[in-house]
């Protein structure tokens, strides 16, 4: 392949392109993207990572391709980038401030990065980071949106303290609702509504919950969110605020755009263990999206690659829930009539990816459908028909990669 | 965070200094009104984002597209600008439409 390096000019969010690639390889296009989405796509390489797939340059909406989650962990380089806003201040450590307060703290403070780790007991979590929109492009009927395939996701070993050993120290009162947060980034001009979510306090004050400054043993990337962000294992990514610098215990729901209208499922629609019921109201038809839905991908073979007939195929991927806990794979390599469970790689914990393989010897030539089926601990699984809704979120239809064999 | 900068209607030129490498090479399909949605779009996000959201969305799509950027996202557009953005977006990236028949020999 080609690639012409290009002298790049920096920028306003402090964000340059080191290096464009002139052919699009094949893995970019997810079959089932929409012809404008693969035609506007490139590999393009931000700083600090490899190549990733460029669905927006702006604001910065980067994902990973499907070759790349060869391992269980998603090294830093190759993880995805999504940003809301155009304006990514790059923040150094020692600039960095964390501000606690709000109506419902009793003792308001500001930390810096270095009273953070020193104050508080550090926690170490493995856990996949899933955009809510994570494979929207590949909605029938398409949505509006960042047209994302199947890489804006990834997993890693955060290190950080527990948010609610931070709440502790400000003191909540009795009548606090939610706890809310506002990272750096902001918008290009004013009247676009501030990026800010917020989680019901008894999510905030879930031991699991971080304020992390590390990623897989690095400083936490400027990209992924730099020095600190809000981990927020088992619920998608909207939650898990980058670059944060405002943590607010509040006694009234959050009232955002981001958080409704935007990031909110039809009621009903994917009943979870856990629902974000401060922020429904009995005559709106939505909820906020919550927990993540059982899932898998397929990463090591691609739709109508080629194989030996008697020679074995090895098929990987990775499985992951909202925490409950993978504990079935199956395979069926005839579109779905049979299926046979895949071997388990090691766990990594329960908010982590879970690796698996399966191997068989195909006996007859043609064409072979394979397909991958995850289940949790709850008997949750994945769908085969999409469950359609208007923002694209929860796709865990079971993939279909049909393969040659001769 | 509020931004640093503010971008006003008549500052548009000076736009370009908020482009990220990479994206002045995109180049949305010529016709009446790319350079007003051009000239709008990109105050808040790259072209790019027309392109992937295409060629899906029908009009009444790309109306509500329109409008919630004005009014929830603020973006500074007047009416007689937003039918022409609409017009452009529905033409030139909107939903397929079946092709016409072919027309009739005529001897």
């Amino acid at each position: 392949m080609k690639s012409r390096r290009s002298f790049l000019k920096s920028t306003g969010s402090g964000l340059a392109i080191a290096g464009a690639s002139l052919f699009a390889p094949k893995f970019l296009y997810a079959a089932g993207l929409s012809s404008g989405t693969i035609e506007a796509s490139s590999l393009e390489t931000l700083p600090g990572k490899k190549p990733l797939i460029k669905r927006n340059y702006r604001p910065v909406n980067y994902e990973t391709p499907v070759e790349y989650f060869d391992d269980v962990i998603t090294p830093n380089d190759r993880f995805f980038v999504r940003w809301h806003l155009t304006e990514v201040p790059e923040i150094t450590p020692a600039d960095w401030r964390l501000k606690i307060g709000g109506e419902s703290a009793e003792h308001p403070f500001e930390l810096s990065l270095e009273q953070l780790k020193k104050d508080f007991p550090a926690v170490e979590m493995t856990a996949v980071c899933q955009c809510s929109g994570n494979r929207r492009g590949l909605s029938d009927p398409h949505v509006a949106g960042v047209e994302w395939g199947y890489g804006a996701m990834g997993n890693a070993r955060w290190k950080g303290v527990r948010l609610k050993d931070v709440l502790a120290k400000a003191g909540i009162k009795p009548d606090a609702v939610e706890i809310t947060f506002d990272g750096a980034d902001g918008p290009a001009i004013d009247k676009t509504p501030d990026f800010a979510k917020s989680l019901p306090l008894w999510k905030a004050l879930d031991e699991n919950v971080l304020i992390a400054y590390e990623m897989n043993g690095e400083p936490l990337p400027h990209l992924n969110g730099g020095p600190a962000r809000i981990i927020v294992p088992g619920w998608t990514a909207t939650y898990w605020v980058k670059k944060i610098v405002a943590i607010n215990a509040v006694a009234k729901p959050l009232q955002t755009f981001w958080m409704n209208p935007a990031y909110r499922v039809p009621k009903g629609m994917f009943p979870t263990g856990e629902r974000f019921t401060s922020q429904e109201k009995e005559n709106v038809p939505t909820t906020p999206i919550t927990e993540i839905v059982v899932n898998s991908l397929i990463t090591n073979i691609k739709d109508g690659q080629r194989f030996h007939r008697g020679a074995p195929v090895v098929v990987k991927g990775l499985a992951w829930d909202a925490g409950y806990g993978i504990n079935l794979v199956e395979v069926s390599i005839d579109e779905g009539k049979t299926w046979q469970a895949a071997t388990l790689g090691a766990d990594q914990g329960r908010f982590s990816f879970r690796s698996w393989q399966f191997s068989f010897k195909p006996t007859q030539s043609g064409k072979h459908v394979v397909m991958a089926k995850a289940s949790n601990r709850q008997g949750a699984t994945q769908t085969f028909e999409l469950i359609f809704n208007p923002a694209g979120y929860h796709n865990n239809v079971v993939q279909r990669i049909a393969i040659q064999v001769a | 965070m509020k931004s640093l900068t503010i971008f006003s209607i008549l500052g548009l030129a000076a736009l370009s200094a908020s482009a990220v490498a990479g994206e002045d090479k995109i180049q949305l399909k010529h016709g009446p009104g790319s350079e007003l949605v051009a000239a709008h779009c990109v105050m808040c996000h790259s072209l790019d984002m027309i392109q992937i959201n295409s060629p899906f969305l029908k009009r009444g799509q790309w109306e509500a597209t329109v409008t919630k950027m004005k009014k929830v996202m603020g973006a500074p557009i007047n009416d007689e600008d937003t039918a022409k953005i609409v017009d452009y977006l529905t033409k030139y990236y909107g939903a397929e439409t079946p092709p016409a028949p072919p027309a009739a020999a005529k001897n």
